[in-house]
């Protein structure tokens, strides 16, 4: 089974990301599937980054553990990263730069010292330079051809022609020969396999569902790890005609969309807690005026400023109680690039035939993190229908009628005789005030009572609509991890390592966080021998909603809240604490 | 396909009525309060212009004044307090066809909202903004205002304000409004003038309106305006002229302008994102199809 990391490490500005992302790719052209963890400091320059570019046989949901090529800019990426070899694994360094001693080097790996800076000189006194020469020597240990490692380089330069250009692929050839003449390749080495497969993080495909699913108006207000979801609909604003609104706080971000719903259009913001906590009485507002929204919230370290650039799944409570009183909502957490283009979709969709704002929840490591996805995973020929399907038909408009469902005939302003006010007040079915003169006079007092449960019964049709539980692995497993969101990658990758030890492991994840069916969800339990909870945070969010909404205690827990994303040794040592012995 | 296309459906047989009127809810305000004077001078001047109702939305945010939206028979969105504007800002942009007037108080627009006023008119979005100015919290009952005069006392005030009140005139001037004008809810006629003036003006237009609250203010009441006021069409004051435009807004005391202070031209919001040129947001094409070709950069 061929499994193949290569990681680059060094300061912020010495350009790890475009090293990293170079090599995703040329992985990812070669037909093969790929997971790229940027892992970056909220510095821009200096401090330490590192991007590991790992593919797989099957398909790699996480970073993995370890690497074999460890391209190292600094002295720092050597003694941090160096344990995380593999045997057979080959440390590319410039000697000009630092020495990499025999006695630093872990059992079975080896240092290749290759002339970067030399390489570049030849063409330019910027430094900078250095890294097509050591790419081109790392992507020969990786196997990838030269061929493809130009056509990357030259695509990543766009239009770009000239110098520069001409420069980094000699830099690279240069570089990828010595390799080739010194090093010998790794024994992981792979070559192509298939169609070239579609790069990208968890932002862009957020983004990307959100046109899909019809969406033509986007505001937002920059904060990480958010903001590349407004950068990717920017770029793209007027070839796919969304108003992309770089709001003044995240006050107006989500004021300006539910305008904007309310206007006609679907719409959306996007935010991290930070923002999402300014954005609390507004989503209120979207639920009480029953106007279609959607909210991503892509969560990092809090509290607070928290650590801006690291991951955490600590927003859940705050997601679900966000907003005074009660409304429906619903909150989607998808785990990989291919599920948060589809859950946004489905966002979208929840959003408008229930007429309340939808939750989808990211987190830093979906939302920046690349992975592959297959094009047939992306379905863009969604029939987007239009809004505007209420026409005055002689009888009296009532935009909050009473139905069975909940949910009412919705109209936009610019149809004649439709009129009506949205109010964030409490009302009547005309959308007419009832919090001030009528508020406790009887026949108003039932009014409110039924209108409250007008609005809430449309969490009964969200959960019936919302994606259910879903499992992974086999049937009979001795254990089933439970996971929302972005840490199920690393399950997925801990399952076939536990497998190959032959502890058998499967996944009961929840796509759908909030509302859950709780007798669906007894029933799925009911179906695990033991099971291990495992999240992003201190005190284990859904772990409390599950024992709430389904009366179902997990008492085994994986809870992690450093920052860091899970690491698939991580799941397996803890499963093998859970697991019965010799089980 | 026409099914990816988001149209409207408009029918002409439907109940429209011809030009604005009063809804069939009547305002809750108390006897006397300067809002009636201003709910009054918008449905004239919407009536004047024979702007048809359904093309109408008046946004709000919270307050006594805020109630306004309920009271005409347009569309409304009666929001939450100080996202009046922003509310106002993205229905514009969904839908540039329509008339988008905001409306509250001073509380709501230059207390807890003021964020928002500020970028609205830097960014000339293209709507008319009437303030009802009463200088004092009416619907919390009678605390300070961003715009209560120094030593003014208030329940949260018992001794007297110590912060200098903000002149939204010369916030509105200095932020880049295009249309900035003062009335007075004690004379509707000429308040109904500016904000038809408003309405056809291209660009984000302003109307401060002293609007005097009969229950919490005792000292900012109509009689002190009716005193002091002074029209600035009467006074010779060129409305094209900055520097002027200035200087009037610095006046206060004995003499208090009520008029338009400035106006000028400059490119809408609207007119600058290229998006909206294909026409109104809501009636445009939506969804990925025929853009596929997006997905090529992700190889």
């Amino acid at each position: 089974m061929t499994d193949l990391a290569v990681r680059a490490g060094g300061q912020a500005g010495d350009g790890i990301a475009s090293i990293g992302e170079t090599i995703s790719r040329c992985f990812s052209r070669m037909g093969w599937h790929v997971f790229g963890l940027n892992a970056y400091q909220s510095v821009i320059r200096g401090g330490h980054v590192w991007f590991q570019a790992r593919t797989s046989d099957g398909r790699p949901y996480s970073q993995g553990d370890e690497a074999d090529v460890l391209y190292a800019l600094d002295k720092q990426t050597v003694s941090v990263h160096a344990p995380s070899l593999r045997r057979g694994g080959t440390i590319v360094y410039d000697p000009e730069k630092f020495a990499v001693p025999e006695s630093e080097l872990p059992v079975g790996v080896k240092a290749l010292g290759v002339p970067t800076l030399e390489f570049a000189r030849k063409y330019t006194s910027q430094s900078i330079l250095q890294n097509a020469a050591g790419m081109g020597a790392s992507a020969f240990l990786a196997g990838i051809p030269l061929d493809l490692l130009h056509e990357v380089l030259r695509d990543s330069f766009g239009k770009k022609t000239g110098d520069v250009v001409d420069w980094n692929l000699g830099a690279s050839t240069a570089g990828y020969e010595f390799a080739q003449a010194h090093g010998g390749a790794s024994d992981r080495a792979i070559s192509k396999r298939g169609a070239p497969k579609l790069l990208m993080n968890g932002n862009a495909a957020i983004a990307l569902g959100a046109a899909a699913a019809g969406c033509k108006f986007l505001a937002q207000y920059p904060m990480t790890p958010a903001s590349s979801i407004m950068h990717w609909m920017a770029a793209h604003s007027q070839a796919l005609g969304v108003v992309v609104k770089q709001a003044e706080d995240e006050l107006a971000a989500i004021n300006m969309a539910i305008g904007a719903s309310f206007g006609g259009v679907r719409a959306m913001t996007a935010t991290s807690g930070g923002g999402f906590s300014l954005m609390v009485e507004a989503l209120g507002m979207a639920g009480m005026t029953e106007t279609p929204l959607v909210v991503v919230e892509s969560q990092r370290s809090g509290p607070s400023t928290g650590l801006p650039t690291k991951t955490e799944q600590g927003d859940l409570n705050l997601m679900l109680g966000a907003g005074q009183g009660e409304f429906p909502r619903a909150i989607l957490a998808p785990s990989h690039p291919a599920e948060a283009y589809r859950a946004t979709i489905r966002a979208f969709e929840l959003a408008e035939a229930w007429q309340t704002p939808i939750l989808v929840a990211s987190d830093l490591h979906l939302s920046e993190n690349m992975a592959t996805v297959d094009r047939d995973e992306l379905p863009t020929d969604l029939t987007v229908p239009s809004l505007f399907t209420v026409e005055p038909n002689g009888h009296e408009y009532k935009r909050y009628r009473y139905t069975d469902s909940g949910v009412s005939p919705r109209a936009f302003p610019g149809q004649p005789g439709l009129q009506f006010v949205a109010g964030s007040d409490e009302h009547d079915e005309k959308g007419h005030l009832v919090s001030d003169v009528k508020s406790g006079i009887p026949i108003w007092v039932a009014e409110r009572a039924r209108m409250m449960e007008k609005r809430m019964k449309k969490l009964e049709g969200i959960a019936a609509q919302a994606p259910p539980p879903a499992w992974e692995g086999p049937a009979d497993a001795d254990l089933t991890f439970v996971a929302w969101g972005s840490t199920i990658g690393a399950i997925r990758d801990a399952m076939p390592i536990l497998a190959a030890r032959g502890r058998t492991t499967n996944l009961l994840h929840f796509p759908t966080v909030y509302p859950i069916d709780a007798d669906r969800a007894r029933a799925e339990f009911a179906k695990a021998k033991r099971t291990l909870l495992v999240e992003a945070n201190y005190s284990g969010q859904f772990g409390h909603l599950l024992r709430a909404e389904t009366g179902v205690y997990l008492s085994e827990r994986l809870l992690k809240y450093d920052g860091e994303p899970f690491y698939p040794h991580e799941i397996v040592a803890r499963a093998l604490e859970v697991l019965p012995h010799g089980g | 396909m026409a099914d990816s296309a988001v149209r409207p459906v408009i029918s002409t047989t439907g109940p429209a009525l011809p030009v604005i009127g009063k809804s069939d809810t009547r305002p809750t305000w108390c006897p006397g309060c300067g809002d009636f004077g201003v709910v009054a001078a918008v449905e004239g001047a919407l009536k004047r212009l024979q702007i048809p109702p359904q093309n109408v939305v008046i946004v709000s945010g919270i307050g006594c004044s805020s109630n306004l939206p309920h009271f005409l028979s347009s569309y409304g969105f009666h929001a939450i307090h100080g996202r009046c504007l922003p509310v106002a800002e993205g229905i514009r942009w969904a839908n540039h066809g329509l008339t988008v007037v905001g409306t509250g108080g001073d509380g709501d627009g230059f207390g807890i909202g003021a964020g928002h006023f500020v970028h609205a008119m830097r960014r000339n979005v293209d709507l008319t903004y009437v303030t009802m100015d009463n200088q004092i919290y009416g619907l919390t009952t009678g605390q300070a205002s961003p715009t209560s005069t120094m030593g003014q006392k208030t329940k949260s005030t018992p001794t007297g304000v110590i912060e200098r009140p903000i002149d939204p005139i010369a916030l509105a001037l200095a932020s880049g409004a295009t249309y900035v004008a003062r009335g007075f809810s004690g004379d509707v006629k000429q308040l109904t003038d500016l904000v038809a003036g408003g309405l056809q003006h291209h660009g984000f237009s302003f109307v401060d309106v002293f609007s005097p609250c009969v229950t919490y203010n005792k000292l900012n009441t109509f009689d002190f305006f009716r005193q002091r006021v002074y029209k600035l069409e009467s006074a010779g004051h060129d409305p094209s002229d900055p520097v002027a435009a200035w200087q009037r807004s610095l006046e206060w005391g004995d003499k208090i302008p009520i008029g338009l202070f400035y106006r000028t031209e400059r490119p809408t919001y609207e007119d600058l994102e290229e998006v909206l040129a294909a026409g109104p947001l809501a009636h445009q094409p939506a969804g990925l199809r025929g853009h596929e070709s997006v997905l090529n950069e992700f190889v």
